[in-house]
């Protein structure tokens, strides 16, 4: 096709063949400008990070007397904020979208939840972390902790979940809800053993984006949970997990980098820890984008 | 997909049948009470979950407003949207609390970021939708995902490492932190999502417009700006408003590069962003101050509630036009 429309050129007139080779020009330019600037942001990332990047500093705590750098505690907030956030909003989004999309039959109240959804998931972080910050670290009185931060996140990262489970609720064919129901089952017991199960791969997906903007977020965390560098005292087993999400603040892996670039001029360790988040959001993608597929295919 | 006519049939029963054997079962089967009951609460807690977006869009207007207003009240609205003066840790004299250069380095910041991502996302959109052999698109469109998954304190730190110091350099200034710097951190972060909406709304114009423009005579490239483009310009201004939306409310990666003085804006200047404003002094502000970051709160919430409306409404056209 390309070479039929060099051919078709040639009859043009010179206004024409211009506009034609400029906007063609533009087009493959802003390609290559933006491709460029990948690599170059990838590239850079990666090689002032790696250097600095060592088992020792993912797997320790920080100590000035050892003269040790190291983000275990970061690892081990974030995974906390992602682990307590999705336990919150988990049955908080599935339950909203199967709500909406085979439960209600007012449309005023449809549309009202629509509008909300649609309306936290165009709300910049900054505003969740305001709003964090007063409601739950002083309002509920769960100071700043974890926990204040993962309610925090739960209002940012419910839009997400309500939407992709949506979606693969919208996928289950009607035939096997009527099945279900002409069976005699309640409409209860037809979710629970019909719906749910076909949309499990909507709901993965919904799970994964959640946690790259968990892990991507940094303003509300800032806030709500904490800068502290250093390791909590983390125990074994659930209840101590719990007890820990109200008893400890400190910074996620976002909320480190920040520190390491603004507060400390450490920039060997913030490149690492961009490392760190480079590769997390990498696997995240690949990761969403299986389950996508998968999605896609019922 | 709703299911209104599933509803009917639980509600009425799905036939009188079952609405009699379910009459007749009754005195036998005790559980079927229970079942009901189990229908109920079940229900009844999906509404709760249905409604708690909503709880959250009512909790967080609600308590902007009121924790907004005071400050607004006690500086009075007009010396605080249009005062230029923005000193709320002045000691010695009568602190000011104007919030002008904050807005207007949010305008000019958001407005720079589009001018600059917005034809560059355009011209890689008509590329990975028209031009672009299949395998190469799908490759880059892989790469411009990732883009979108890097959290904004990576592009932050990039940025306070290349570009500030290069801003720097470039103008002879004695530092680089400037609306410049955020303002080209903007635009690459917004890019992403500028790409992806105008692709699919490139993707869904009809094939036939295309094919009609080329059996008039029209080159390929003309075809895409001027027939291509024209036809699916709502989703493609809906990729805009989708940008400033975002370049509006972006702060942690703005705040590592933008210097964080509430000049008027300019664009070597060091300055000040209702966002940054928000992450940069919420830590350490009390009384009067903090309360004024809330009101900053409140100040960006209306623009974001407004950008939304406007976003709404030309999606919603979006979707007629796909009608």
């Amino acid at each position: 096709m390309n070479r039929e429309s060099a051919s078709l050129t040639q009859g043009l007139s010179a206004r024409r063949r211009a506009y034609d080779i400029g906007m063609r020009a533009l087009l493959y330019a802003s390609a290559i400008i933006i491709c460029a600037l990948l690599l170059f942001l990838i590239g850079y990332i990666l090689v002032r990070g790696i250097p600095h990047l060592s088992w020792e500093f993912l797997s320790s705590e920080e100590s000035v007397i050892k003269n040790i750098e190291g983000i275990l505690p970061a690892l081990i907030n974030t995974l906390y904020v992602v682990i307590a956030t999705l336990i919150i909003v988990l049955p908080l989004g599935v339950g909203s979208a199967i709500y909406l999309t085979e439960y209600a039959t007012n449309k005023k109240l449809v549309a009202a939840i629509e509008f909300a959804t649609e309306t936290l998931a165009g709300m910049p972080s900054i505003i969740f972390a305001l709003v964090g910050v007063i409601v739950f670290c002083e309002f509920a009185g769960l100071g700043t902790s974890l926990l204040a931060g993962a309610f925090s996140l739960v209002m940012m990262t419910l839009p997400t979940i309500i939407r992709t489970t949506q979606e693969s609720l919208k996928t289950v064919p009607q035939s096997y809800r009527e099945g279900s129901l002409a069976l005699g089952a309640g409409k209860w017991h037809m979710v629970r053993t019909v719906v749910l199960p076909s949309s499990v791969d909507g709901i993965v997906t919904g799970c994964i984006l959640a946690v790259g903007r968990i892990v991507g977020e940094s303003a509300v965390l800032m806030f709500t949970a904490g800068m502290g560098m250093r390791l909590a005292k983390y125990g074994h087993g659930l209840g101590e997990f719990f007890k820990n999400l109200f008893d400890s603040s400190g910074a996620t892996l976002t909320v480190a980098l920040y520190n390491y670039a603004k507060e400390r001029a450490d920039f060997e360790s913030a490149f690492a820890v961009a490392v760190v988040l480079l590769v997390i959001a990498f696997i995240i993608n690949i990761a969403a984008k299986l389950a996508g597929r998968k999605l896609k295919k019922h | 997909m709703k299911l209104p006519p599933n509803t009917a049939t639980t509600k009425n029963g799905a036939c009188p049948v079952e609405e009699e054997n379910s009459r007749a079962a009754k005195p036998i089967d005790g559980s079927r009470g229970l079942k009901d009951l189990m229908e109920h609460i079940m229900k009844a807690l999906f509404l709760f979950c249905g409604l708690v977006a909503v709880g959250f869009v009512l909790v967080i207007s609600v308590y902007l407003i009121i924790s907004g207003l005071p400050a607004i009240r006690e500086v009075g609205l007009i010396p605080f949207l249009f005062g230029t003066d923005w000193d709320p840790a002045n000691k010695s004299g009568s602190p000011a609390y104007g919030i002008l250069p904050m807005i207007l380095t949010s305008i000019y910041g958001t407005a720079g970021a589009i001018v600059i991502g917005v034809p560059v996302g355009f011209l890689m959109a008509v590329f990975l939708s028209k031009v672009a052999d299949r395998r190469l698109a799908a490759v880059i469109r892989e790469v411009v995902d990732l883009l979108a998954g890097i959290p904004s304190v990576v592009y932050g730190l990039v940025g306070m490492m290349v570009l500030v110091p290069g801003i720097r350099v470039l103008f002879g200034l004695p530092a680089g932190d400037s609306l410049l710097a955020a303002v080209i951190v903007l635009a690459v972060m917004i890019l992403p999502s500028i790409i992806s909406v105008s692709e699919t709304a490139l993707d869904a114009v009809p094939r036939e417009y295309e094919e009609a423009s080329l059996a008039l005579g029209a080159t390929e490239l003309e075809t895409y700006f001027r027939v291509s483009a024209p036809a699916a310009k709502s989703g493609i201004a809906a990729a805009v408003v989708l940008g400033v939306g975002r370049a509006i409310g972006e702060a942690m990666a703005i705040l590592m590069v933008a210097g964080n003085v509430a000049n008027m804006p300019g664009l070597l200047k060091s300055v000040k962003f209702l966002t940054t404003a928000i992450a940069g002094e919420m830590s350490y502000a009390g009384g009067l101050h903090r309360q004024a970051l809330f009101s900053i709160g409140l100040v960006l919430f209306l623009f974001i509630m407004l950008i939304n409306a406007v976003l709404n409404l030309f999606l919603k056209k979006n979707g007629k036009e796909g009608n």
